[in-house]
């Protein structure tokens, strides 16, 4: 299993699509290390591009339908090859999600309130996410402050998490 | 408790039901293009399991960048190419004879109502349009698809949407779906299956049905899905007709996949297109929408008539018929890419292709290059694109690029014009 625990990515805005996370122009690559230095690329928050803000990061905590747009595993890929192996939204895009959890990462919602929380505490400061996947607790540091966030992850996504991913599990379970 | 179309194609396809709402379904196809295939299939090498679940079900085309533009696109299609011999794939789409994927594949009858169809391409909702759930999927599903013939989804959830009144003269079902999209917003089917129903789509063709659900999941749907009537029939015909004694035998079976008027929905959304005008993207996200007039007067400078959602022999003719012994404007590039050889070659017959090249626009094989800012038509930093593709990304077209998504008469008349405007065939 992955570590789900690190430094937080703050992405405020929703509907954050593929595109933006990986432009498909990098789509011609064979390998997934080839994406590293390209996530977020297109993105822009308020004018900024948040890209220069992903070294030493673990995790991406965002707003809703994060993910929309082009089915590209890329996404997750250049994700994980930048180290973040967990975002944390209002809600995601279906094949985004599955996605995620089909490549054993994490991709957890939280209601609508949580994530305004966490932006209106954290957002800014350096914060770091604690992830416990067998309690299914979050522990948010920074700045001296800490909230503990509980969540939810379906016994079929944790089975892929911890499988280390759909292609392991589906080839021991299907014919 | 009856059952929606979706819900009836899954409980004859479920295989497994390993938790919760979850099922794997078994597969009827299982679509691959060469983006998002290379990476599984090396995959599928490295753990030493080259090998495909039935090599008939398998369908495979270049067509995201072909012929190839560089090194590495070249060895993604050699990839796809050298993996389709080893497992006997037969149904192989090559240059000479590939067209975009959401295209060639319903032309060529690979899909059928009540089938289950997977590929590596958000896009894949398209097939719906032939009573089917079909849906976009990443590499790893898609790789399990390759190797297994499963795919696990959620129990389907359906949103209905009920087209009603009467089309006007001018307005499409690319309008129809900007429309829908505009109201429901770029989340507002996430994870379900958008059902179209109702008597405008009942008289739309089989064109025009996949132009409504290659869209669906710029509203975050996993599939689009219309009810498959004597349309699909007509159009599947010289592909089934082996299969049924006769025409109404064919319908009276795939009629048995309608939903049941007792089947329990999400949500009913009433859409009537009385008052609807040719629509436009105005942002960055698909629900960006507004009427043309609205827009009218936005400089373009390069106009794209082409992929999977408006590439089709009834897109071209709708825009020929605007570009008719018209020249387009001087500063305007004027980009068509019909979607399939059988759409290019159909152009030609009818005269089309040179109707487009008298009015000044390059004719490109079929490719969805340009859609997504890959080859054939990318833009540079500032430009604008009138576009009767899907996505209006920041950056889709080509970085700093600016996309407005529209009907191939609007697309035809603002290439004429130099700036967004109605095409003439639009009556108030």
């Amino acid at each position: 299993m992955k570590n789900f625990s690190g430094n937080v990515l703050f992405l405020d805005r929703s509907d954050i699509n593929t595109d933006e996370i990986i432009p498909a122009k990098y789509l011609t690559e064979n390998t997934k290390g080839a994406l590293k230095p390209y996530l977020l690329e297109d993105l822009k928050l308020d004018d900024r591009n948040p890209s220069g803000d992903i070294q030493g990061k673990g995790v991406v905590i965002t707003r809703a339908n994060f993910g929309c747009g082009s089915s590209r595993e890329h996404a997750p890929w250049a994700l994980e090859v930048n180290g973040i192996n967990l975002v944390i939204a209002e809600s995601f895009a279906r094949i985004f999600r599955q996605n995620m959890y089909n490549c054993g990462l994490l991709a957890v919602e939280l209601p609508a309130e949580k994530i305004d929380q966490l932006f209106s505490t954290f957002a800014g400061k350096n914060t770091f996410v604690e992830t416990d996947f067998g309690k299914n607790l979050f522990i948010i540091k920074g700045d001296g402050q800490e909230i503990k966030i509980s969540f939810t992850v379906s016994d079929f996504d944790r089975s892929l998490v911890e499988a280390g991913g759909w292609v392991d599990y589906a080839d021991r379970k299907y014919q | 408790m009856g059952k929606t179309i979706a819900e009836k194609i899954f409980d004859s396809h479920s295989v497994d039901n390993p938790s919760g709402d979850i099922h794997v379904i078994s597969l009827d196809a299982v679509f691959c293009h060469e983006i998002t295939t290379p990476i599984a299939i090396n995959d599928l090498v490295s753990r030493g399991k080259d090998r495909v679940f039935d090599p008939e079900k398998i369908k495979v085309v270049i067509d995201h960048v072909t012929p190839a533009k560089d090194s590495k696109t070249a060895m993604q299609g050699k990839i796809l190419r050298d993996w389709a011999v080893r497992n006997n794939i037969k149904d192989f789409f090559d240059v000479g004879r590939n067209g975009v994927c959401h295209a060639i594949f319903p032309e060529k009858g690979f899909v059928r109502p009540g089938y289950t169809v997977i590929m590596g391409d958000s896009h894949t909702c398209t097939h719906g349009a032939f009573g089917a759930f079909a849906a976009g999927v990443g590499t790893t599903d898609l790789e399990v698809g390759i190797l297994k013939g499963v795919c696990a989804f959620h129990y389907p959830e359906t949103m209905k949407i009920n087209i009603t009144g009467n089309l006007k003269e001018g307005v499409f079902a690319k309008d129809v779906i900007l429309g829908i999209i505009g109201k429901i917003g770029v989340n507002g089917a996430t994870g379900k299956v958008i059902e179209y129903v109702g008597p405008v789509v009942d008289t739309m063709s089989m064109e025009a049905r996949m132009t409504l659900c290659n869209m669906a999941i710029e509203a975050g749907a996993t599939s689009g899905i219309c009810y498959p009537d004597i349309t699909t029939v007509e159009y599947l015909w010289k592909f089934i007709k082996d299969d049924y004694v006769s025409k109404e035998s064919a319908l009276i079976e795939f009629q048995k996949l309608i939903s049941d008027t007792d089947a329990e929905y999400e949500d009913v959304i009433e859409f009537d297109v009385d008052t609807l005008e040719p629509c436009v993207t105005y942002g960055y996200k698909p629900d960006e929408v507004k009427p043309v007039k609205n827009m009218d007067g936005t400089r373009v400078d390069q106009v794209y008539i082409g992929s999977c959602t408006n590439g089709r022999i009834e897109d071209l003719r709708v825009a020929a018929n605007v570009l008719k012994g018209k020249k387009i404007k001087e500063h305007v590039r004027g980009i068509v890419s019909p979607a399939t050889p059988g759409v290019y070659s159909q152009a030609m017959e009818e005269g089309i292709i040179k109707i487009f090249m008298d009015a000044g626009f390059c004719v490109t094989n079929p490719t969805c290059g340009a859609c997504l800012g890959m080859s054939n038509g990318v833009l540079a930093d500032g430009e604008v694109c009138a576009s009767t593709t899907n996505r209006n990304f920041n950056g889709r077209m080509g970085k700093g690029g600016m996309v407005h998504l529209m009907s191939p008469a609007t697309a035809a008349a603002s290439a004429v014009a130099g700036y967004i405007t109605n095409s003439g065939m639009f009556k108030k």
